[in-house]
């Protein structure tokens, strides 16, 4: 239960519930949020699957084999297959240098990182047109060493690693920050080197928020959709993703398709919730225990 | 007076992890957003003018923030609803609700977005009696201000929770014990340890709403000077190669966007400071 | 007035914190609940308040049953032991917070909360600090605005849970004598929970000790100490030796010491232990009647008491605390054998069935 994760060491009273509303005030109020809940989350989530499969089980497996539909799928793919594990690169190194060091800037950095947050995802799929666009900054460099970038792979690969970069590193920064240096610095002392220290002590206190962190970032970088839309040319089996695809059938009143390939999508936004609330506890795991520990004052 | 490493930690790999970091940082995010001031300035301040304040895109930003304001402050009530009842309350079901809360932010914008028009379209399953009723919601501001609320949801839920799972019972207790009826003890007592976070939960999903594109541009409809949303205007000019106008444009939004940042790490210092024992 | 507590149970789950508590609180009294951590000497005190529903039993305030009345209704005042203040309330507000919440009718006028608010402060002697956030006091200072804030409301009761529990030894001490002087003055019936038997011996008018929600023993801080009516008080209110045997034909043997128990004259042997505290013994080097002889192992404490480790003709330890001028007097070395007799001897026959 949160809020009592935190309870101060000593005395064994029993768990304490909490002063609370009326009977009938606390159910109403359950009433009114599991209807606002329902309307606005059950609702639209079961109406991707009803009208994916709105015409029958045959059209919905021929909806999702269908040759653009698995290019698209392919491209997903392989766009997250490059974002995913390049921002956990990053988000590892900003990690380690934003928490097991001081210096200054540290918030300015911090800042930067949360930068795509902040930017609509037209605007971040913008930018990559204006730097590699025909007219862009780097566009007639581009062009004359054969690269195509925007409009075509490369490009929708770029901007899916800008707006899923910050993820990891936002997850493993607090995470890391709140486990210290004490560890790593005992390592030290014990003769690791920098590797060893990080294979062997850092990374299992901070394993399930850098797989909570790659689950959002994954999630992002497969169902990003206005940055892609920028920087694609929109040409089917080539430079569509899933989400550009669904709004490909979409747009030509393929309704059943466009919902069907959608609902493969949501199935993925599913699969990651679950995994996320999987995860989710064990995250705090760590710094649970270091509060109590530093609380019964075992180490200081 | 120059930073030693040696007075910096102990540790190894600082040099190359943030260098690691700052390349990174320098080509995925700094390098693009330099062009931007760049390209614009290349406009002039005449024609520069000229495209922000076209009445087609003056609509757009009055439609923009007029939506994800309205947007936001649903999320602000009901969100704090649903934070008090999912942290304070036992009920069947309470636990895949609370995971589903992050629905909105996992699944894909596209996919919202067809979702929500096909569902509040005037054939759709909620559109149909809605339009019984003369409320049309699909093609119109109301459409957007719904597509809004739904993806901006879990923002002010998830700021709200936390704090709320700490509020110290005996807090209550004492403000019970001297008297006070339970609406009181909300009033004056638990309501004002939640403002900060209520308020940052709010803006983040103000500026979520704000840039919002894909589960926004199938329900809006997209008609000039009505129905469109100021990300759809920049498409609109790339799509023209009108690169520069397109760039205006999005300084704009970005400048609102960086306030809106400002204030949001304003707010959450505000919390902590005030919280902090 | 006056508080009585019937036939009090409680568990929570599986726990029994509270097993058929019984006790009066006269009126003006201060009154220490004294126990262990899960003794449900804090469950008692939050039933009184109102803030837990006992299980079976009733509580009486002035007479009056308080089945019905919720805590915001009882009239106590009850001061929390990490003093539960609203951090984002000044000192002022904190403390006038009860009088401001009142129904509109009995609400005292802004200029009346002022003057009321600002004679507790003036009690409390934080009238200086009334513009403070709690954040920026220290913990003794916290736990007055805590006590200002709860006597604000003219409770018929006090109620205090470890109210210095969360201080520092030198800050306790000084609130301690501080508090006891405040209810000298104000004669408020009070009740206030502690662990620290210290703290209860020295400040309260009347002791209750509890142990795995049942109350042991009660009565006035000398009765309680001299009189212990279990095991279990007489180890919790100080250090003890404990000798084990039995008792019979109104005699207790215990080991090597033999004592008079007149009270068992039967000739069923029971068993029995016999307590006695370290520095109630008397030492020697002849033996005489009712001791006996120990090997001193080790002799400690640069005070007026000397404290002696020693070993009893068994193996088992013993401890004994004598002033140091008759150890002086006695010259006794490590490895030598004393004599050792207690004063007096507290004899508690097992409530078993015999050997």
């Amino acid at each position: 239960m949160p809020g009592f994760l935190y309870r101060a060491p000593g005395g064994t009273s029993p768990q304490r519930r909490h002063l609370t509303e009326p009977a009938f005030v606390r159910w109403g109020l359950i009433a009114v949020v599991l209807g606002f809940l329902a309307l606005f989350l059950a609702v639209p989530l079961a109406t991707v699957f009803a009208e994916a499969f709105a015409k029958g089980a045959e059209a919905y497996r021929s909806a999702i084999s269908e040759a653009d539909a698995l290019s698209a799928l392919r491209l997903t793919l392989l766009a997250a297959v490059i974002a995913v594990p390049c921002n956990l690169l990053f988000g590892v190194c900003a990690g380690w240098a934003i928490a097991k060091f001081d210096f200054p800037g540290k918030s300015v950095l911090t800042t930067l990182i949360d930068l795509p947050f902040a930017v609509s995802p037209v605007i971040s799929g913008m930018l990559f047109v204006l730097l590699f666009g025909r007219q862009g900054v780097l566009g007639p460099w581009a062009l004359d060493h054969g690269m195509r970038i925007v409009f075509a792979v490369p490009g929708i690969v770029l901007a899916t690693i800008f707006v899923s970069f910050p993820f990891v590193a936002r997850e493993i920064i607090p995470v890391m920050e709140a486990a210290g240096r004490h560890e790593e610095e005992a390592a030290q002392v014990l003769g690791a080197s920098g590797l060893q220290t990080f294979f062997r002590v850092t990374l299992p206190n901070i394993k399930w928020g850098l797989l909570y962190g790659v689950l959002l970032c994954n999630a992002r970088a497969m169902g990003e959709f206005g940055a892609v839309s920028v920087v694609s040319g929109h040409i089917r089996g080539l430079t569509n993703t899933l989400p550009l695809h669904v709004e490909i059938l979409y747009n030509e009143y393929n309704y059943q398709a466009a919902f069907a390939v959608a609902s493969l999508l949501a199935l993925l936004a599913l699969v990651t919730l679950v995994l996320k609330t999987l995860a989710e506890p064990r995250v705090q795991q760590p710094l649970v225990s270091r509060v109590r520990q530093s609380g019964l004052e075992a180490w200081e | 007076m120059a930073r030693r490493a040696s007075r910096r930690s102990v540790l190894p790999g600082f040099r190359m992890t943030m260098g690691f970091t700052l390349l990174y940082l320098s080509l995925i995010v700094i390098g693009p957003l330099l062009t931007l001031p760049a390209r614009a300035a290349s406009l002039g301040w005449e024609r520069f003018w000229s495209v922000i304040s076209d009445p087609r895109v003056v609509a757009s930003y009055r439609l923009t923030l007029g939506a994800s304001l309205a947007a936001a402050c649903v999320n602000g009530v009901f969100g704090a609803l649903v934070a008090w009842v999912l942290v304070r309350y036992e009920f069947p079901g309470r636990r895949i609700l609370d995971a589903l809360i992050d629905l909105p932010f996992a699944l894909p914008t596209a996919v919202a977005g067809i979702t929500l028009t096909a569902l509040y379209a005037p054939n759709g399953w909620l559109g149909r009696p809605l339009a019984a009723r003369g409320i049309a919601v699909a093609f119109t501001p109301l459409g957007i201000t719904v597509a809004l609320i739904f993806i901006g949801l879990p923002f002010v839920v998830r700021t709200l929770q936390p704090v709320i799972g700490d509020l110290d019972a005996e807090i209550e207790e004492a403000a019970t014990s001297l008297g006070a009826s339970r609406l009181q003890v909300i009033a004056r007592v638990i309501l004002p340890h939640l403002y900060p976070a209520w308020l940052t939960g709010f803006a983040l999903a103000l500026a979520r709403a704000i840039g919002e594109y894909g589960s926004v541009v199938f329900i809006s409809g997209n008609m000039p000077m009505q129905t469109e949303i100021t990300p759809l205007l920049i498409i609109t000019r790339l799509e023209q190669y009108d690169y520069p106008g397109a760039t205006a444009i999005a300084l704009v939004m970005l400048l609102i966007s960086f306030v809106l940042l400002l204030t949001i790490n304003a707010l959450q210092g505000w919390s902590a400071r005030r919280l902090a024992n | 007035m006056g508080i009585e507590v019937r036939t009090l149970s409680k568990s929570f789950g599986d726990f029994a914190a509270l097993r058929n508590v019984s006790f009066r609180v006269a009126p003006g009294d201060l009154v220490a609940l004294l126990g262990p951590s899960g003794s449900g000497k804090t469950t008692l005190l939050r039933i009184i308040a109102g803030l837990e529903r006992p299980d079976a039993g009733t509580v009486l305030l002035r007479g009056e049953d308080t089945a019905r009345l919720g805590a915001r209704h009882r009239g106590v005042g009850f001061v929390f032991q990490h003093y539960a203040l609203f951090r984002h309330m000044t000192v002022f507000e904190n403390v006038a917070f009860g009088l401001r919440v009142r129904p509109r009718r009995l609400r005292p006028s802004d200029h009346e909360i002022r003057r009321r608010v600002g004679e507790l402060l003036d009690l409390v002697q934080l009238s200086h600090m009334a513009d403070r956030l709690p954040s920026q006091l220290s913990g003794g200072q916290r736990q007055r605005v805590a006590l200002a804030r709860a006597l604000a409301v003219e409770p018929k009761v006090l109620l205090l849970d470890e109210p210095f529990g969360a201080l520092d030894a030198r800050v306790r001490q000084e609130l301690r004598r501080w508090l006891r002087r405040l209810h000298d003055d104000i004669q408020l019936t009070s009740v206030f929970v502690t662990h620290d038997q210290e703290e209860a011996l020295e400040l309260a008018d009347h002791v209750v000790l509890m142990d795995h929600g049942v109350l042991e023993q009660e009565g006035s801080p000398e009765d309680v100490v001299e009189h212990p009516a279990t095991p279990f008080v007489m180890n919790f209110l100080g250090q003890v030796n404990i000798f084990h045997g039995r008792v019979e034909a109104g005699k207790g043997i215990f080991g090597p010491l033999a004592v008079e128990y007149p009270a068992h004259a039967g000739q069923n042997a029971r068993q029995a232990s016999a307590y006695a505290r370290p520095h109630e013994f008397d030492i020697a080097r002849t033996e005489t009647e009712g001791g006996l002889w120990a090997v001193l192992r080790e002799a400690s404490g640069a005070g007026p008491l000397v404290r002696l480790q020693l070993s009893c003709a068994d193996g088992n330890p013993l401890q004994v605390e004598i002033a140091r001028e008759p150890y002086r007097t006695l010259q006794i070395e490590p490895g030598e054998r004393i004599y050792v007799k207690p004063r007096r001897v507290h004899v508690f026959v097992d409530a078993g069935d015999g050997i």
